[in-house]
């Protein structure tokens, strides 16, 4: 039985160690090598990418991508809620409405990142359609600042939050809530010391598939964000690309995944004493 | 003392399907009354009718003199002994029944630890107040499920089939205790069930409901003894049909040789006699093509297969419909 099981985790374990932890070897190496004039990492072997690492620029930059990430996450789970709520108890049209979560899908999300730019610039749809009604004067400055990144984070991601979300919301026992109110708990009684206790596996799922690709977000910031918001994501690709500082891009990968795994483990741990 | 509870034409319809059809009751203070029917007669949907989760399509509940309709399950003072028992699976037993202390009107008083444990106590669940329903036994969940809804003391107390989840001796036991517990609390029961010897043991006035519609309403004597129609001296209990006339098996005797004038009887053929420890069922065929069973003492002789026999009753026991 147990070799029968070993067997079929070979491919897995094969596939995973392969494509994850060898990458993740060479990450760390270069990340204590030395810059090459043109990319690449060279000898001699150092420390110094880490200590940049705790300059206050690059601190702040990782701060603020934090920031960002939570925001949007609490974001996605404020709407995501009701939205995972409704269509867990619409009967019948559950599955038309979780097919519509995941349909932009479909298309690219670069496609989609596109379109957001399309509506929000300055000649943008929104801009062109309130100064046509004569609401505004001049263009608001609704692209390049941390509003849109986040505004396209909340809509990139919001799917990852909903799924789980409705997962644990459907499973619940419709006759809690009605226990609930027969013991005299008003609507949002019930969604607090009844729904929200019991959907906590959701929430902390949902919040980790957002958060995580939210802190490490690449492709929002740079289109929606432009240059004056520089997130970890933009960073870290600027070291391999224009910078030509591989291992310095190398440390700050490595920098962002500690600050995942060290929340990882705070939520584990927190989880197992049963706090959340 | 009035009427605590007063169901007025009460209908339910789900599109086409009647659910319930214009049920009048009038349930007095403090009694054990139970609904009993047969599995989709309308049971659950009365009761969920007066806590307020679903809306009449016709008709009124009234719950002291006040009308319920359109009344939100939290503004409504009855509480309910969920079939599942619906506890709190986060909560513990003793956050389980604080619930309705915290979030009924009034709220949390000085005196609510002190309900929760005497109410605990009283149930005989003190020990579990930290387990979590997942750490208890089918038994204990169902105390932990009454002490909740019994703690906030509410005008009446709802039950659907709260005994069908437990095994058929904590069952037996179970219920001895409820009406124990009824009688000591003084507080209404409404009783769901669709089993007639849980209705008789326990209730003070039955409703008997069969498909959306009440049969008829008595006490566990008017019911067994004076049915008002087939449908509930069947549902009450096995009824031999003599000519149009129900005779109950243990009032229907069988003998050898012929009995006096003052008594009906009929000649039978025995085709079956049952052992069942306490008494004998003797399964015997009329001239007229009816089969009857008599339900004997093994004290009043052993009857056989084949064997030529009389049927006998007085007319004092026959179901006068
Ligand atoms: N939400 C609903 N939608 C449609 N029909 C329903 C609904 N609830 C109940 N019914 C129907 O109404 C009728 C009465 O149901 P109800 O649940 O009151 O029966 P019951 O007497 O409690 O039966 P049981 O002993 O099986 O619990 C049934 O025919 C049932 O199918
Ligand atoms: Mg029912």
């Amino acid at each position: 039985m147990n070799r029968v099981r070993a067997w079929c985790l070979a491919p897995t374990a094969g596939v995973l160690a392969t494509l994850f932890l060898i990458p993740l070897a060479i990450l760390l190496g270069y990340a204590l090598l030395t810059r090459g004039a043109y990319g690449g990492a060279f000898p001699p072997w150092t420390f110094e990418n880490w200590q940049r690492l705790a300059d206050p620029l690059y601190l702040g930059i990782l701060g603020r991508s934090v920031a960002v990430a939570l925001v949007s996450t609490a974001i996605c789970l404020v709407l995501g809620f009701p939205l995972a709520l409704f269509i867990a108890r619409a009967g019948r049209r559950k599955h038309l409405y979780l097919y519509l979560v995941i349909l932009p899908f479909w298309t690219s999300f670069l496609v989609r990142t596109y379109a957001w730019m399309f509506l929000l610039r300055d000649t943008g749809l929104i801009n062109e359609a309130l100064l046509a009604l004569g609401l505004i004067e001049e263009p608001l400055p609704l692209l390049y600042n941390y509003g849109a990144v986040i505004l396209g984070l909340v809509y990139g991601y919001l799917p990852f939050m909903v799924l789980p979300l409705y997962a644990t919301l459907e499973r619940l026992d419709p006759a809690l809530l009605e226990a609930a109110a027969d013991l005299g708990a008003r609507p949002w009684q019930t969604l607090r010391r009844v729904v929200a206790p019991l959907s906590m596996p959701g929430i902390r799922a949902g919040s980790l598939l957002v958060f995580i690709p939210c802190l490490g977000a690449y492709l929002t910031p740079d289109l929606l964000g432009g240059g004056k918001t520089i997130l970890v994501g933009t960073l870290i690709q600027n070291q391999f690309t224009n910078a030509r500082d591989w291992p310095f891009g190398a440390a700050l990968s490595l920098g962002v995944m500690a600050v995942v795994m060290a929340l990882l483990m705070g939520l584990i741990r927190r989880q197992d004493e049963g706090v959340l | 003392m009035g009427n605590v509870l007063e169901l007025n034409r009460l209908t339910k319809h789900f599109r086409e399907q009647v659910a319930l059809e214009s049920l009048d009751l009038t349930i007095p203070e403090g009694e054990f009354f139970s609904l009993l029917g047969p599995s989709g007669c309308g049971k659950t949907t009365t009761l969920r009718l007066i806590a307020g989760f679903e809306e009449p399509t016709e008709g009124e509940v009234w719950l002291r003199g006040r009308r319920l309709n359109g009344l939100r399950p939290y503004e409504r003072n009855v509480s309910t002994v969920f079939q599942s028992y619906a506890l709190f699976p986060h909560l513990t037993a003793r956050e389980n029944i604080e619930f309705g202390l915290r979030h009924r009107a009034g709220g949390w008083r000085a005196d609510a630890p002190q309900r929760v444990r005497a109410v605990m106590e009283m149930l005989q669940i003190a020990d579990k107040a930290e387990r979590k329903p997942a750490q208890l036994s089918g038994g204990e969940k169902q105390r932990v499920a009454l002490a909740r809804s019994l703690v906030v003391e509410p005008d009446v107390l709802l039950l659907d089939e709260p005994l069908s989840a437990l095994d058929p001796n904590l069952r037996k036991q179970v219920r001895a205790e409820l009406k124990a517990l009824q009688r000591r609390v003084g507080i209404t029961f409404l009783f769901i069930t669709h089993d007639q010897e849980e209705a008789l043991s326990l209730s003070d006035r039955i409703a008997v409901l069969n498909a959306g519609r009440l049969e008829q309403v008595g006490t566990p004597q008017d019911l067994y003894l004076r049915p008002k129609t087939r449908f509930a001296a069947g549902f009450l209990g096995p009824v031999n049909w003599i000519n149009g006339v129900g005779v109950r098996p243990e009032a229907t005797r069988v003998m050898h040789e012929r009995p006096s004038e003052e008594v009906r009887a009929l000649p039978a053929t025995v085709e079956n006699a049952v052992f069942l420890g306490n008494c004998i069922h003797v399964e015997a065929r009329l001239a007229t093509g009816e089969q009857v069973v008599a339900e004997v003492s093994r004290l009043n002789g052993t009857f056989r297969h084949g064997e030529q026999v009389h049927v006998w009753w007085r007319e004092a026991d026959e179901l006068a419909l």
